[in-house]
């Protein structure tokens, strides 16, 4: 969820809150005034002193008071509750592991290597001629998802073979291999697409990474990559 | 939670909430109409103050739970990756750690306000006794709390805490190697010590509320020490202890903001932030500030004393120390609640405090070193000796030979004497 | 009753006074280490709007890996926090070639075999021996001790009345204090003193009248660009100032976030009171 969002929404609870905390002050202060009517015979020093120099009550300044407690109350409130919540936001050293370099020169065709980033395994498959085929015969209307979902690319575009494939090299495909159901991780070359299988429900990908059978709703995405030298790849 | 209930629940869904879980009533009863007496002074908001400072203390320390390790080779690290790499790892550690000191600020000038005022004294035994239980727990978890970051002075003061067992004759010796889980303090005791710190704050929040219903039943004691002898005397709690409990609170707050943003490491041991070596000891070991009265009776008894040697005797003082507060109800014999009111007693008690200051004092140098042309270890069998008379002999001989001041009719008689304009200027 | 309370403290803060004098006069007479307290330094970082000096970090880390670096590890800081906010403020690029020039031992491969390879910014300082026996059996049998906490985990006491004031007029400098004292307090042992072999008198040390480590600072041992003095004193002052950092990297970030909250607190306070007095007008207390 984005900071703006996330603000938004701490700010209607506190409003709210706000808003109860006034009514109760407000409550109390009916309270107090019966109780205070029961001292009023009461010739206390300060009462004596008050009713020489001050009219009896002054409803806007205590209010303004009230109210300005309060409103310093839900601000502290609010402000010390952040960094309580993003405590829990990836740290420093989690975020200096966000990207990761791989040597793909090793990776013959048919062949792929499977690395870790951000703690999900990331497939780097040099896809054989047949595949690549298999993957540009597919028309675009027998898709379940027709994005491309490569975020090195256009967000709307065509989920075709080419926006798919690494730009330039149409053999290298780089995917997260998290099935977009629920999370598991689907077997390589298998299935009946010659893709990946999810074990466990079943969800079929073809040779391209797109969902074409089963419970998954989207194409496996591909994270953000570069190439730094033809052997070298830089995920994240 | 005692005596006639004003609520009056106004909504149709707070008569049906009222009907089938009467809670509204109770935090009304406890936190709204409870009357409170009219002339409590700034000392009583410490109440307040605590309750304040178990939460923060629960809530960070629920925190760094998140991100600690409780492993020997891994606590040391993980500590330091809090205060380096995790989003407001620092703030939140240094709250934690400090927290810890101003809790015990708090909890001293709560007992200490109780000792002056004798809210020990009946009715209040129990309600004292539960005070004693919770000042006992706090002194656990603050130990253990201590032993988690896992560096010199953790280890050591783990070391050196758990040898009291050893003390005792026969059963110490495994008594002690059963709490450490080990012959040495080692991964087996610091897994245990964060169970136990992460468990002993919620058994202290119990042993509280315990602590308020007592309060609740009996009312507050106040700087007379008089009982309440008509609604005249009270105002109810909310708004006014409510807004007076609010400003100290914040002014507390300023006072601990103080040391965590500008010297977060005054209250801490430098030797603390070395990574413990069981094969090294410090130079100097002393426990954080809050335990070294309790340090210098320890190692005031370096005497045998008939059967009893002197590493039973230091132990067995020390935990009297404690002990003796839970009998105090007892032992002061005066009927006269409040210090005011008592000349010699006023005496006795500034040199109490002074005398448990010194002992601090005394508990954080070297045994050896001269004070005042005296080696320390000489002032503090002198101050332990003190510290015992006051409870021993003092307080229950003073109720029979003191003749106290006369005490005012009731506190409004009192309040109203102090206010007349006559007395003024 | 106010009245006799100040009487009575007043009591109280003067036997305090009494004692306090009493026993710092005692205490001048105890044998103590160090022989002589730290001089007292002007730091960027001390007091309550104190930040660290961007230029002086960055010469500070010159001399911790021109010098220190041969012996000290600083294994809990990490390479890319040279870039971090608040920090010496290396670009993130400059922190990736500075990595890159040191090897790491990775691994294992697909083969099963460690590997070296270039650091990144995500790895450590290097350490200068492979382990602490290591670092013993190369300096004599003193470990020479990791510098990531150093400025943290030195100080010397004080005491009594000192550690009072120093709560209300904070100094918290006491770390880098010492340890420019320290790098350029050693001098030759007085007549009569002689030093256990192999070791260097320097009355300043913490932990006896005199050290392992030989005087590792000398005038222009370290080549600064900006032009500042090439002195011992200044690359001493310097390299304490980076092991502050290194010690406590969010101190910029702590002291300014404070200064706002201590704001707050005191207006909220003050409005408090306000709302306080409105609430017990009525009454007498």
């Amino acid at each position: 969820m984005p900071a703006s969002e996330a603000a938004q929404v701490v700010e209607t609870i506190f409003f709210n809150l706000a808003s109860t905390v006034t009514d109760g002050v407000a409550s109390a202060r009916m309270l107090k005034r019966s109780y205070a009517d029961r001292w009023r015979p009461l010739p206390t020093r300060k009462e004596a002193i008050l009713a020489e120099s001050d009219t009896p009550a002054e409803p806007t300044r205590r209010d303004f008071l009230l109210h300005a407690a309060g409103a310093f109350g839900v601000v502290g409130v609010a402000a010390a509750a952040w960094p309580f919540i993003d405590q829990m936001n990836p740290d420093a050293s989690t975020r200096a592991l966000a990207s990761v370099e791989v040597d793909i020169s090793g990776v013959k065709p048919g062949q792929a290597v499977t690395i870790m980033w951000r703690g999900k395994p990331v497939v780097i498959r040099n896809r054989t001629e047949k595949e690549v085929e298999e993957g540009k015969a597919v028309k675009l209307e027998d898709l379940k998802d027709p994005l491309a979902r490569n975020a090195n690319g256009d967000a709307n575009a065509d989920a075709t073979d080419a926006n798919r494939a690494a730009a330039g090299k149409e053999n290298i495909l780089v995917m997260t291999k998290v099935c977009t159901h629920l999370g598991c991780i689907p077997l390589d070359e298998s299935g009946e697409f010659g893709g990946w299988f999810c074990p466990c429900h079943g969800s079929q990908y073809d040779t391209a990474g797109r969902i074409r059978k089963g419970p998954a709703p989207e194409n496996l995405p591909i994270p953000p990559y570069a190439f730094i030298s033809d052997s070298k790849i830089r995920i994240g | 939670m005692s005596g006639h209930s004003t609520y009056v629940p106004k909504t149709a869904l707070g008569k049906w909430f009222e009907a089938r879980l009467p809670v509204v009533r109770l935090l009304h009863d406890t936190a709204v109409s409870y009357p409170t007496p009219r002339n409590l002074n700034a000392l009583w908001t410490f109440g307040g103050i605590l309750a304040m400072m178990l939460v923060v203390q629960i809530v960070t320390g629920i925190v760094l739970a998140m991100h600690y390790a409780a492993d020997s080779t891994v606590a040391f690290r993980s500590v330091e990756s809090i205060m380096r790499d995790v989003n407001w790892g620092w703030l939140i550690r240094y709250l934690h750690a400090n927290g810890a000191s101003m809790f015990f600020i708090a909890v001293y000038v709560h007992i200490f306000r109780g000792l002056y005022y004798g809210s020990y004294k009946p009715p209040r035994e129990i309600l004292w006794i539960l005070g004693v239980i919770i000042y006992l727990l706090m002194m656990a978890a603050a130990f253990m709390g201590y032993v988690l970051p896992w560096g010199q002075m953790s280890f050591w003061g783990a070391t050196v805490i758990t040898n009291f067992f050893t003390a005792l004759p026969i059963v110490g010796q495994p008594i002690q190697t059963l709490l450490i889980g080990g012959f040495s303090v080692d991964n087996a005791t610091l897994n245990r010590f964060f169970s136990l710190h992460y468990l002993l704050p919620f058994l202290i929040a119990g042993v509280v509320v315990l602590h308020v219903w007592a309060l609740h039943v009996v009312g507050q004691n106040n700087p007379l020490g008089i009982d309440v002898k008509s609604d005249k005397d009270t105002v109810p709690f909310t708004p006014y202890a409510t807004s007076k409990d609010l400003m100290w609170i914040v002014l507390f707050m300023i006072f601990y903001g103080w040391f965590v943003f500008y010297q977060p490491n005054f209250l801490g041991h430098p030797d603390n932030y070395i990574e413990a070596n069981p094969l090294a000891t410090p130079a100097h070991i002393v426990p954080e500030w809050y335990f070294l009265p309790f340090y210098a009776i320890l190692r005031a008894i370096d005497f045998n004393l008939g059967p009893i040697d002197s590493k039973l005797g230091g132990v067995l003082a020390m935990f009297g120390a404690i002990a003796v507060l839970a009998f105090l109800p007892w032992l002061d014999t005066s009927k006269v609640r409040s210090g005011r009111f008592r000349p010699i007693f006023k005496v006795a008690f500034w040199l109490f405090g002074l005398n448990a200051l010194f002992l601090g004092f005394l508990g954080s140098v070297k045994t050896d070193d001269i004070i005042m042309g005296f080696q320390a270890v000489v002032w503090a069998k002198l101050s332990t000796l003190y510290y015992f008379l006051y409870f021993l002999v003092i307080l229950p001989v003073l109720g029979y030979i003191e003749k106290p001041k006369p005490l005012p009719v009731s506190i409004n008689d009192a309040i109203l004497a102090k206010s007349a304009p006559s007395s003024v200027h | 009753m106010t009245a006799k309370m100040i009487r009575w403290a007043a009591a109280a803060f003067a036997a305090g006074i009494a004692l306090t004098s009493s026993i710092a006069v005692a205490q001048e007479a105890a044998v103590e280490y160090p022989l002589l307290k730290p001089t007292r330094q002007e730091w960027s970082f001390a007091g309550i709007f104190g930040h660290y000096d961007q230029a002086q970090l960055q010469r500070g880390y010159q001399v911790y890996k021109e010098v220190c670096s041969a012996c000290h590890s600083m294994k809990l800081v990490k390479f890319r926090n040279l870039a971090d906010e608040g920090g010496p403020g290396f670009t993130e690029d400059a922190v990736k070639v500075l990595a890159s020039t040191y090897s790491i031992q990775d691994g294992p491969n697909d083969a099963g075999e460690m590997f070296e390879r270039p650091r990144l910014p995500s790895d450590a300082f290097p350490s200068p021996f492979a382990n602490d026996n290591a670092a013993r059996a190369a300096n004599g049998g003193a470990l020479p001790p990791d510098m990531s906490l150093l400025a943290k985990a030195r100080a010397v006491h004080r005491g009594f009345p000192w550690f009072v004031f120093d709560m209300f007029w904070p100094y918290q400098e006491q770390g880098p204090d010492y340890i420019v004292s320290l790098l350029t307090g050693y001098q030759d042992p007085p007549e009569g003193v002689t030093v256990p072999e192999g070791t260097y008198y320097n009355p300043h040390f913490i932990n006896g009248i005199s050290l392992r480590m030989p005087p590792p600072l000398d005038n222009d041992v370290v080549q600064y660009s900006d032009g500042t003095p090439q002195t011992k004193e200044q690359y001493a002052k310097d390299v304490s100032a980076f092991l502050m950092w290194a010690a406590e990297p969010h101190l910029d970030a702590r002291k300014a976030l404070g200064f706002k909250v201590m704001l707050f607190l005191i207006v909220f306070a003050g409005i408090l009171y306000f709302v306080k007095r409105q609430v017990w007008r009525d009454v007498a207390h």
